[in-house]
């Protein structure tokens, strides 16, 4: 049964590694920057869920105290890579990108990027306090 | 077998270490080099992890965690700044 795990834990390990290396290689090979967007917020976010995968079971199997921390780790790391990446894409979208350049989103309105007072802007905080006053 | 296995893959991150590295200098823009950045610490989190494994220690875990959260969070402000001009309007 120890050789099963062993044999599970190496291939975890192994997938990690190749995983990673892959993202990362991705980062430098791959062509433009939404391209390269792609490569590392996929495969290394893989690569390390198999690695806390592997160190979550090494731990349990091997030395007898299982413990869930990695899998808060892997949870948190699911949850936040797309949101790195929906970030990363915005601020690429706004450096580089004009508003002509794209296709049109459906709907009335412009890419939430491109549209001028989409946030709160400093007329809108002159007319709040206009209206208060 | 395993302590075959955590060398190989101690290799693979550290080499993704080096890409990252070199992408980090050599950025044709600045989100690239923050994706650079990002994707540099989620490969020194594996490094953590198996370096934990390697030392028997499960020591690790707590820095791994520190390290999850305070990347997660420097890039968000990063890409904000860039963004907006501002990280809290």
């Amino acid at each position: 049964m120890e050789l099963f795990w062993e044999i599970v834990i190496s291939a975890l390990m192994v997938i990690g590694g190749v995983f990673g290396l892959v993202g990362s290689y991705g980062l430098v090979k791959l062509p433009d920057p939404m391209t390269r967007l792609h490569a590392p917020t996929k495969a290394t976010t893989v690569g390390v869920g198999s690695v806390l995968i592997a160190s979550m079971l090494y731990f349990a199997v091997f030395r007898d105290d299982l413990s869930l921390h990695e899998l808060m780790i892997t949870l948190f790391l699911f949850l936040t890579a797309p949101i790195t990446a929906h970030f990363i894409a915005k601020a690429n979208m706004h450096r580089d990108w004009k508003a002509e350049d794209l296709p049109r989103p459906q709907g009335d309105g412009q890419w939430a990027i491109y549209e001028i007072d989409s946030d709160t802007s400093a007329e809108e905080l002159d007319e709040a306090e206009e209206a208060e006053s | 077998m395993i302590t075959y296995a955590l060398m190989f893959a101690i290799a693979c991150f550290t080499l993704a270490l080096l890409f990252n590295l070199y992408r980090v200098v050599h950025a044709p823009g600045v989100t690239d080099r923050l994706l650079a950045l990002d994707t540099m610490v989620i490969n020194t989190i594996a490094l953590l992890v198996l370096f934990g494994i390697a030392e028997n220690t499960a020591i690790f875990f707590e820095a791994s965690v520190l390290f999850a959260m305070v990347g997660f969070v420097s890039t968000v402000a990063y890409a904000k700044f860039i963004l907006r001009g501002d990280i809290i309007e």
